[in-house]
């Protein structure tokens, strides 16, 4: 059994909206986190999943609760948890080797010797032909593949993912997945990662975090206890599938109902019939 | 063609309207002599030199003081609602007002025009340097967070190079505002240089050497727009990713 990483203790957070009313974001957080867990936080737009995320990275502050990673409690940032984001967030002025290369230049490393770790790195993640290319000159899978190079060269103990491959292609983002799961595989880091994908969720996680929207916290969590590497067809993955979509239709309903109104209601069949298909984009 | 025809058809004086290149007279005044007879002399070289002195000196300190107020600017929302306004006002001002203050402050001559091109120039930097940093995109500012960066050093690193971009063109349209400042200041201030030797021009009547100054201003300043700061724009814009490229 591995010891817990990462525990939230009764987390609120409050945003005053711009009507000078408090809109609870997150409500009793409860969630502990072991080490080299593989954790996603699901749920739809709107349910402070990456508010959690921005918690545990330092980004963000609690409205009150506790946090603690590794027994210490986190006052800010830090680089034993390193966040990639949904857009790369590459610095654009700087080639690939430098992108990756700056965590460590700010540690104060030597400049020989961060250069053959981000190299090391950037092969790792298969761009070792693109060391002097500028971020402009890369695609949108590339460029997230920088990313993640340029925070696992940092070796920090947690990653931290919001929505990374959100953005992409669903074939770029197939190989992604297998890209992933085999580094996390590889390095055993702890990974918590935020998505509104189901399938996504399920190819990738150890314990699936359902999220509840109005006022956002933890629904629910399943473990997924299906072999790894992950096949789509595996009949635990497709079977858990469905009871999570059953809980996620109330959260979307409630969504929708504020967007097109009181009277609105979900077809459930209609969502079903199309889930085998592609149940990650209706959320 | 126009040009040349109206002064032969002797409408004006050759004076008030010099032919540019073929003369009234046999011998007579033409603006392509006197130009090359200036640069042959040196006193269009030098006048040009000297202009370019102030310009370039007004300017690099005006870089330095307009990064420095922009990041003051930018750090402290109480520096920008002070000193923020008093630059934005300060800046409505156009800046050869102020020369007839300069020249009593520091006299006549090279003093006062740089005081006028760094008021001029400084502001402007000012203004787009901390708009530049304002509008640096906050994953970038996240991104370095997460890795460890903070204060000074997230500033140097990567709030500074985000808005090159934006500073460059900054740059650009403080060059052009020191470049008309200097001319302005040095034709009512004195100090020598290109607009000295126009007021002079202006006083002996020969626009012969009024023109071709003019032409020296022109060239200068298209030069200095077209060859440094279009392409370095242009350089800057690619590496940033910021223009469409389908390379």
């Amino acid at each position: 059994m591995m010891a817990d990483q990462i525990v939230l203790e009764n987390i609120h957070k409050t945003f005053i909206s711009k009507r000078n009313e408090p809109l609870h974001v997150l409500e009793q957080v409860e969630l502990t986190i072991r080490e080299g867990e593989f954790v996603s936080l699901l749920g739809p737009s709107g349910c402070g999943k990456s508010t959690i995320l921005n918690i545990i990275a330092g980004l963000e502050s609690p409205s009150s609760g506790q946090i603690h990673v590794n027994g210490r409690s986190i006052s800010g940032p830090g680089n034993d948890r390193i966040v990639v984001f949904q857009e790369a967030g590459l610095f654009p002025w700087m080639n690939v080797l430098d992108n990756v290369m700056y965590g460590l230049r700010l540690k104060k490393m030597k400049r020989k010797e961060a250069r053959e770790k981000a190299i090391a790195w950037l092969k790792k993640v298969h761009l070792g032909k693109y060391l002097d290319a500028y971020p402009y000159e890369l695609s949108g899978g590339m460029k997230q593949r920088v990313a993640i190079a340029r925070a696992l060269v940092m070796e920090p103990e947690i990653l931290l993912m919001d929505e990374p491959f959100a953005a992409l292609d669903e074939q770029t983002r197939m190989v992604l997945h297998q890209e992933l799961e085999s580094l996390w595989r590889e390095t055993g880091k702890t990974i918590i990662f935020v998505t509104h994908n189901i399938r996504e969720a399920l190819m990738l996680s150890d314990r699936i975090v359902l999220m509840k929207t109005r006022p956002g916290g933890i629904k629910k969590q399943y473990d997924v206890q299906a072999a790894r590497p992950r096949n789509p067809s595996d009949s635990v993955l497709v079977h858990l599938e469905q009871k999570i979509l059953v809980e996620l239709e109330d959260e979307m309903e409630k969504v929708l109902r504020e967007e097109f109104g009181i009277d609105y209601s979900l077809k459930k069949n209609n969502i079903h019939s199309d889930s085998r298909y592609d149940m990650g984009g209706y959320i | 063609m126009i040009w040349e025809a109206i002064s032969k058809l002797g409408l004006f004086p050759a004076f008030l309207w010099p032919p540019f290149i073929v003369p009234v007279e046999p011998g007579g005044v033409t603006i392509m002599k006197t130009f090359v007879n200036g640069l042959m002399s040196g006193q269009l070289i030098n006048a040009t030199l000297v202009s370019l002195q102030s310009l370039l000196l007004g300017f690099v300190i005006s870089v330095v003081v307009g990064l420095v107020l922009g990041f003051l600017i930018y750090s402290s929302k109480w520096i920008e609602d002070t000193l923020g306004f008093v630059v934005t006002a300060l800046q409505s001002v156009p800046n050869i007002v102020w020369l007839p203050l300069a020249i009593l402050w520091f006299g006549l001559g090279f003093s006062s025009v740089l005081f006028i091109v760094v008021l001029g120039a400084a502001l402007s930097i000012t203004i787009t340097s901390s708009s530049g940093f304002k509008s640096v995109p906050p994953i970038q500012i996240r991104a370095a967070r997460t890795m460890g960066a903070s204060g000074f050093q997230l500033f140097r690193t990567i709030i500074f190079p985000s808005s090159v971009p934006h500073i460059i063109s900054g740059l650009r349209l403080a060059w052009a505002l020191a470049w008309r400042a200097v001319l302005a200041g040095e034709l009512l201030g004195g100090g020598g240089g290109l607009g000295t030797l126009l007021d002079m021009g202006r006083s002996i009547q020969a626009m012969d050497l009024v023109f071709s100054i003019m032409i020296i201003i022109g060239i200068i300043g298209t030069l200095i727009d077209h060859v440094v700061f279009l392409q370095l724009e242009k350089a800057v814009l690619k590496r940033w990713g910021l223009q469409s490229n389908t390379a």
